[in-house]
């Protein structure tokens, strides 16, 4: 009886009964959720302004009822700034990944669909980009692209483009041996309609669950660049640029550095948490 | 074996050649003009003029076709900026810093042990931490032990290492001062360095109170950057020995009677330990090269920190010159660890 039902479903469906019995995909599906819910209502529920609501006679208050987080050197509210916060390291953890996944993705399939010296370029392009620490190839691209919010999007993204590359590549190279893609040949279909209709989406899991670890690494990434002050410029409310202020108030007031922390962590691993999920709903043969 | 190792490492002159190209060519993307950009908008025009000869600014970039063709020599077309680039590093030259005036490559020499100390110091954290609790999370799989690990070495690798670093300044040095929060060593210790590993060095030279001192400051910074390798290496060990404790030969050698101890330590761990070496061989790579954060926060003389510097200070040749050597090492290492599947695993056979 089981396998017959087994049988009626869709893959989808099969995926999601997978998901569901995850329990550290529903962990982080439920942060992942209030961290999206979060930075979408910001702007509408917090009693102060993140950037204006300065009051030097509040600077430096430990956590209160009135501040809950307490303040900063500037009197603003650290709540309202982390809150805020989410905002951004959600932005930047999406347009990043976004970069890398279009730009990585077409080049693996390239490199891995043609073949020849299209993949010895594109492989010794990635060699290349790999063999530097990627916090240093992202400081170097800001070095070059200038500092801000916009420019650490787009080279935490472009440190990125490897990874999906590779994985791309290497999805490319198992299916295109494969009968239906031989078929798809044999009834005269075009190379962009194989590589877009037929070989893409059967590679997508792997794509989706890496996107997804990719968007905690990119926040990390984006807060550090903006702890060494090279991302999001003050101001913002970024929650690595609050921890390197908080640095100068250390020992005074440790609560400026302590919550944007906090923050910072919850998200990123409300995001492993997911990505971990996904693979076990996605990809049941490698998942443990 | 030899034939592959010759190959492996073959395969790094095309990567290094391209690292060199993109780090030749980091200074001609920032806008304007080079010499400038190193100098700075104030320089004189005989240091101009001094740096752009030393630089070969006034030849072309890549290929001096017209000098080849004039002088009718092939040799002449190599004359470009990027070739006399390549032929100084390959000499050891990396230039000196535009404002300490220090040459590169002895500052490197000089900051690598610090880095390498550090490194060491954090991969034996990790190492100590995450195989005996991999291994344990995957002996008692499902139980609230393996929970608990698990869930600690995801916040492991979800915790910002900047955070992190701050966190345990303010708590053992701050509070309860049992660490010192940066450095080396504290001011006022003596210590002749014979090999740049301070803890060494205090062996080597009698004075047991500087390795102590010199351990104390390694303590901190050591933890911050072991955090990741640690999370890291207790997920894949556990992967590892959960694959390994479910093959045939496990279940023959419980059959036979053995004790569930030696099963798990001298039967499953070995083969459970190859992908765990690949991870710590490349974290390694990742720790030498990348304790940039890490240094930053804890002050501490290495080339990460002096790399960041460096880079806010628009100094350019400790840019190129410590990227390229980070690059580098970075790419030998990997193909050490590649190398080194054959001698930890007889089975695998190069061709």
């Amino acid at each position: 009886m089981a396998t017959s039902e087994a049988y009626m479903r869709t893959p989808t469906q099969q995926a999601w009964r997978r998901f569901k019995r995850s329990s550290s995909g529903k962990a982080g599906l439920i942060i992942v959720g209030l961290f999206v819910l979060l930075a979408i209502l910001s702007p509408f529920v917090m009693p102060y302004d993140a950037t204006k609501d300065r009051n030097l006679r509040e600077r430096l208050k430990p956590p209160s009822v009135e501040h809950v987080m307490g303040t900063d050197e500037l009197g603003r509210d650290i709540f309202t700034r982390v809150i805020h916060g989410s905002r951004i390291s959600l932005r930047v953890g999406v347009f990043a990944v976004g970069i890398a996944v279009i730009v990585g993705t077409i080049l693996g399939l390239l490199a891995g669909y043609f073949g020849g010296r299209t993949d010895m370029l594109i492989s010794w392009l990635v060699d290349i980009m790999l063999s530097f620490p990627s916090i240093l190839l992202a400081i170097a691209i800001v070095a070059v692209i200038g500092p801000g919010i916009s420019n650490a999007m787009i080279a935490v993204g472009i440190v990125q483009i490897p990874i999906y590359a590779r994985l791309t590549r290497s999805v490319v190279l198992s299916l295109k041996e494969q009968d239906f893609v031989a078929a798809a040949e044999g009834l005269g279909a075009g190379r962009a309609r194989i590589i877009f209709r037929h070989i893409l989406p059967n590679g997508l899991s792997p794509l989706i669950v890496q996107a997804t670890l990719s968007i905690a690494t990119a926040i990390l990434d984006a807060a550090g660049l903006g702890f060494l002050g090279l991302g999001a410029q003050p101001p913002q409310p970024e929650w690595g640029l609050m921890i390197s202020k908080g640095f100068l108030y250390f020992t005074r007031a440790p609560w400026i550095s302590l919550f944007p922390g906090v923050a910072i962590m919850v998200a990123v691993l409300g995001f492993n948490l997911l990505g971990d999920g996904l693979r076990d709903a996605l990809d049941p043969r490698t998942s443990r | 074996m030899t034939a592959y190792a010759i190959r492996r490492f073959l395969s790094l002159v095309p990567v290094l050649f391209g690292v060199s190209l993109l780090v030749f060519t980091f200074i001609h993307l920032i806008p304007g003009d080079p010499a400038v950009v190193m100098l700075g908008e104030r320089a004189t025009p005989e240091s101009l003029e001094k740096l752009r000869k030393q630089l070969n600014l006034d030849k072309p970039l890549f290929f001096d076709v017209e000098a080849a063709i004039e002088e009718r020599s092939i040799a002449a077309l190599f004359e470009s900026q990027y070739f006399s680039f390549v032929g100084r590093i390959l000499r050891g030259n990396l230039g000196e810093s535009i404002f300490t005036k220090v040459d590169v490559a002895t500052e490197l020499r000089a900051r690598f042990p610090a880095t390498f100390e550090l490194s060491v110091g954090a991969m034996l954290i990790a190492l100590l931490l995450a195989i005996p609790a991999g291994i344990m999370a995957a002996v008692r799989k499902d139980s609230w032990l393996d929970l608990s690990v698990m869930t600690a070495a995801l916040v492991g690798i979800s915790m910002p290492i900047f955070w992190l670093g701050l966190l345990l300044i303010y708590l053992f040095a701050v509070n309860l001062h049992w660490l010192p929060p940066s450095g080396r060593l504290d001011v006022g210790v003596d210590l002749n360095p014979v090999t740049g590993f301070y803890v060494i060095d205090g062996v080597l030279t009698g004075n047991l109170a500087a390795t102590g001192n010199a351990l104390k400051h390694l303590v901190l910074p050591a933890l911050a950057l072991g955090s990741i390798p640690t999370a890291v290496i207790a997920r894949m060990m556990r992967g590892a020995m959960l694959e390994v404790m479910n093959q045939d030969y496990i279940r023959t050698a419980r059959s036979k009677g053995l004790a569930e101890r030696v099963v798990i330590w001298k039967h499953a761990l070995r083969n459970a330990m190859l992908p765990v070496i690949t991870v710590i061989g490349l974290m390694f790579g990742t720790l030498l090269t990348g304790a940039i954060l890490t240094e930053t926060i804890f002050n501490w003389p290495g080339i990460g920190k002096w790399l960041y510097d460096g880079i806010g200070a628009r100094d350019y040749p400790i840019v190129q010159g410590g990227t390229l050597f980070i690059a580098t090492v970075y790419v030998i290492i990997n193909a050490l660890v590649d190398l080194s599947y054959g001698f930890f695993d007889p089975r695998i056979q190069y061709r």
